[in-house]
């Protein structure tokens, strides 16, 4: 026994000097060294890039998640692309496309030469054979229908059939017109994958991607970081001009930052509107603004007493002060929202006046509509930070203490995450705060999937319905003539106005920093891009 | 010692059948349904209902249950709702990256606690002392949010000695064997990266170590004072032996049971506890794993971890428990 305590203390003590040794020793090491395994010698190469979450699948089809997509954007291509900052389309994976007059026939030529990663042919067989996959599966493998309706046997399903006409030229029949169509095609979640790799992985294509982009996957250490190299073969000559791209995880904003200013990461998303100051005073940070294209919003349940009544929805928009939200919690990087679609997006209505803030019409609706003495309800806040609302809480204090000065008692209330929106999705709310991402850059996609009858039960969690409306939105999702819809969505945003389900609150600028020598990034208002263009100075 | 030591084995049985069961009961008693969670915002209702019926979540509880104590002994641990992966293949990484912090900071946590504790008892009501144990209480309340990311201010950012965040250089990555990623890069002969991984695991250990270190500083002091004021060591003292004997080799052996029992205690709450130095530093551990979990309502992950952590617990309380007989014989285990 004496000599084991004995030999305990001298291993402790070892153990000790050891982890000393290895504290003190290369400490210039990790935060001098900023580039290695280049090979083009002191030139930069490799990007580190921090985010806030993991990705949860490689294979974009088989999740909605944003983080997933900032990563397979780099991987896979779309037949057809998005502008660098808007949701305009451009060839991609085709190189051009017919549409018959009809709307019903979609034929894309496709590019010739392009190989996937693991070296096989890119050609009409294989959208095809993607397209079958995507349309054979059900809902718990690929979120695919929402953008298309359903899959092959639902009667919903818009397209019919999707054939090769020769090796590079492949036709898409639709059973009706879908004026979002090419939008549609162009979202992340229908990157064209290599039907050889999806057939050898089966499953564990999620964690095995092979796809045609610019760069290539190489390894997913799963909550801490996912590598990419280039692709070599990539087939714009001179792209991609990184050689490396490696996805980091840290989840703290701030950690984030910390690690951005030792030079552990090269840039990264989800700044803090309130960190923009910290970064801009240091000369070797810049910031990078991702254009905005979602709404957050305070919705009120239209079948919940008391706002079933227009009246006391439209006065809830004349009782809360956006500026003063704008101007304390996003620092000035946001618009007030008029409609609850972005500025941004074709078919937007300028014309529609917002409400004012004035607390008196607020209060003489209030009267009008019988509650001249005011009422309790529940204020629910949402307990995540999301771009368009970054601060819940506290945005939730201001509206609360609004909503008193029209002698309406808001309690703030709130629960974890998935239970928020279960509870949302059922109308168990009064008033809640909530918002949205587009997906696609189309109108429908706030509209329709927002606020139409259909989507109560999923995404209309104010149970708003208006039949008028509903008219209007499915014909302006047939209608091909894009003047036209515009018109029909210009429409839509008045009917919604006037019926208030929403106070729509802001349109948010999200934020990025990166180091000064990170140049030609350019976000998307999608939230996820390829790193094709970027490169260091 | 055997006969002890067999016993104390087969009682864990029972103990983990409970937790197999609290476990299923706790998942089942949060609202919510995972269904939507799987499937997202932009889920329909049809969709919903189809995902609940393919996950078995609208059988009745029973039957879940025993769906579930019967793969685990199979040893499967589930499929995560949310990567699809299985967990059995996932979760060990994760495990691993926790591991190594926690022991870690339980190294340090014990090395300086233990010492400064029996410094305090020697030189009790010294101004040593009461340094110490004031420290120790600051300690004992210092929230490790707010502690990690000064760390991360004054290490990383003010004097440049130590990176902020993760595990590893990630632009010189490690390639995992164990996941171990210290014994991994010497079973390489990487000791470049050894020493980038030692770097990185400084800060968050260190922070993790925070608490426990004044716990067991605070419990070695108490139980040296009461082994100090008994009467083989006033006669070692009298017999003129020094500190150091007196410390090691007497009075030590006979304090360091309760040491011991915190000591496991608090590895066991670490395991499981690290969750928000995992955020802070960005380390890939199992506390993360389950929060996300948790945020995402994947059940089989959360119950798994939740499992896994549990039994880790489990184990370290009987190692603790063979070592008591082990330190002091006279301890002696009956029925």
């Amino acid at each position: 026994m004496k000599k084991k305590s004995f030999k305990m203390l001298l291993i402790a003590l070892l153990a000790i000097s050891m982890f000393l040794a290895g504290c003190s020793g290369k400490s210039s090491e990790t935060s001098g060294e900023k580039d290695s395994g280049s090979d083009s010698g002191s030139k930069k190469d490799t990007l580190v890039y921090g985010r806030g979450g993991d990705s949860t699948s490689l294979d974009p089809i088989t999740t909605t998640e944003g983080e997933a997509f900032k990563v397979t954007e780099n991987i896979f291509e779309t037949l057809v692309s998005y502008g660098d900052q808007d949701t305009t389309i451009h060839p991609g994976l085709a190189e051009k496309w017919d549409v018959s007059e009809d709307g019903l026939t979609y034929t894309f030529h496709l590019r010739q030469g392009v190989k996937f990663h693991d070296g096989t042919d890119f050609n009409a067989a294989a959208v095809v054979f993607n397209f079958e996959r995507w349309m054979n599966g059900d809902e718990e493998k690929f979120p695919y229908y929402t953008m298309f309706g359903g899959y092959k046997n639902d009667e919903g399903h818009v397209i019919s059939e999707v054939k090769a006409v020769d090796e590079y030229t492949v036709q898409f029949v639709l059973k009706r017109p879908q004026a979002p169509f090419l939008k549609n095609l162009a979202m992340s979640p229908f990157g064209i994958a290599s039907p050889a790799a999806v057939e050898k992985y089966g499953d564990d294509f999620r964690s095995n991607p092979v796809g045609t982009g610019p760069f290539k996957f190489v390894e997913w250490k799963q909550n801490d970081t996912i590598t990419l190299e280039k692709n070599a073969d990539y087939w714009q000559e001179g792209l991609p001009k990184l050689n490396k791209v490696i996805f980091r995880v840290i989840p703290e904003n701030t950690a984030r930052l910390n690690a951005l200013v030792n030079g552990e990461i090269d840039i990264m998303d989800g700044l803090n509107n309130s960190d923009e100051d910290t970064v801009l005073a240091n000369d070797q940070l810049q910031v990078i603004e991702r254009p905005s294209m979602n709404v957050g919003y305070i919705g009120m349940t239209t079948t919940r007493k008391p706002f079933d009544n227009k009246l006391v929805r439209q006065a809830m928009n004349y009782a809360i002060d956006k500026k003063a939200i704008i101007d304390a919690f996003y620092g000035g990087k946001a618009e007030p929202a008029v409609n609850p679609m972005p500025p941004s997006i074709e078919g937007y209505n300028d014309a529609i006046k917002d409400y004012p803030y004035d607390l008196e019409k607020a209060k003489e609706l209030l009267k009008e509509a019988g509650y001249e003495k005011g009422f309790e309800i529940d204020l629910w806040a949402m307990p995540v930070a999301r771009p368009y609302m970054p601060e819940a809480q506290k945005v939730a204090e201001v509206i609360q203490d609004s909503l008193s000065k029209i002698g309406v008692k808001a309690k703030i209330q709130s629960v974890e995450w998935a239970t928020y929106l279960d509870k949302a999705a059922k109308g168990e709310f009064d008033m809640f705060m909530l918002g949205w991402t587009g997906d696609n850059g189309d109108p429908d996609n706030f509209l329709y999937t927002l606020l139409d009858k259909d989507s109560i039960g999923s995404n209309n969690y104010s149970y708003y319905s208006n039949d008028e409306l509903h008219d209007i939105l499915i014909e302006a999702q047939t209608e091909t003539e894009q003047a036209k819809r515009n018109e029909l969505y210009k429409k839509a945003q008045e009917i919604i106005k006037e019926d208030a389900p929403w106070v729509p609150l802001v349109h948010s600028t999200p934020l990025l920093a990166a180091s000064k020598d990170v140049a030609n990034y350019l976000p998307h208002p999608t939230g996820s891009e390829a790193v094709t263009n970027v490169e260091f100075k | 010692m055997l006969a002890y030591t067999a016993r104390r084995i087969l009682s864990l049985f029972p103990v983990l059948i409970g937790m197999t069961l609290v476990v299923f009961a706790i998942i089942h008693a949060i609202p919510g349904n995972p269904a939507q969670m799987i499937l997202g915002q932009r889920a329909t209702k049809e969709a919903i209902a189809e995902v609940t019926r393919q996950l078995g979540l609208d059988k009745p509880w029973y039957i879940q249950y025993f769906d579930y104590v019967n793969s685990l002994l199979h040893g499967d641990l589930g499929t995560s709702l949310r990567t699809r992966g299985p967990i059995n293949e996932e979760i060990w990484p994760f495990l691993a990256a926790t591991m190594e912090l926690t022991i870690a900071a339980m190294l340090i946590a014990v090395i300086i606690g233990v010492n400064a504790g029996i410094i305090s008892a020697w030189f009790s009501k010294s101004w040593f002392d009461y340094t110490a144990m004031v420290l120790a209480l600051i300690g004992v309340s210092m929230p490790i949010f707010w502690l990690g990311l000064m760390e991360q201010w004054a290490f990383s950012i003010e004097l440049g000695w130590l990176p902020t965040t993760g595990r590893e250089d990630v632009r010189n990555p490690v390639s995992a064997i164990t996941n171990l990623y210290l014994i991994d890069t010497l079973l390489q002969g990487r000791f470049d990266q050894f020493g980038t991984v030692l770097q990185h695991i400084v800060m968050p250990s260190l922070a993790l170590a925070t608490i426990p270190m004044a716990i067991i500083a605070r419990m070695t002091r108490a139980a040296m004072l009461e082994v100090m004021k008994s009467d083989y060591i006033r006669t070692a003292r009298a017999k003129g032996l020094g500190m150091f004997w007196v410390v090691y080799k007497h009075s030590l052996k006979n304090a360091v049971i309760p040491v011991l029992t915190v000591i496991g205690l608090q590895a066991g709450l670490l395991l499981g506890g690290a969750i928000l130095t995992e955020t802070i530093f960005g380390w890939p551990g199992i506390g993360r794993y389950l929060y996300d979990a948790i945020a995402y309502r994947d059940y089989p992950v959360i119950q798994s971890g939740i499992l896994v952590i549990a039994a880790i617990f489990v184990l370290i309380n009987l190692i603790v428990d063979l070592l008591y007989v082990f330190i002091d014989p006279r301890i002696k285990y009956t029925n």
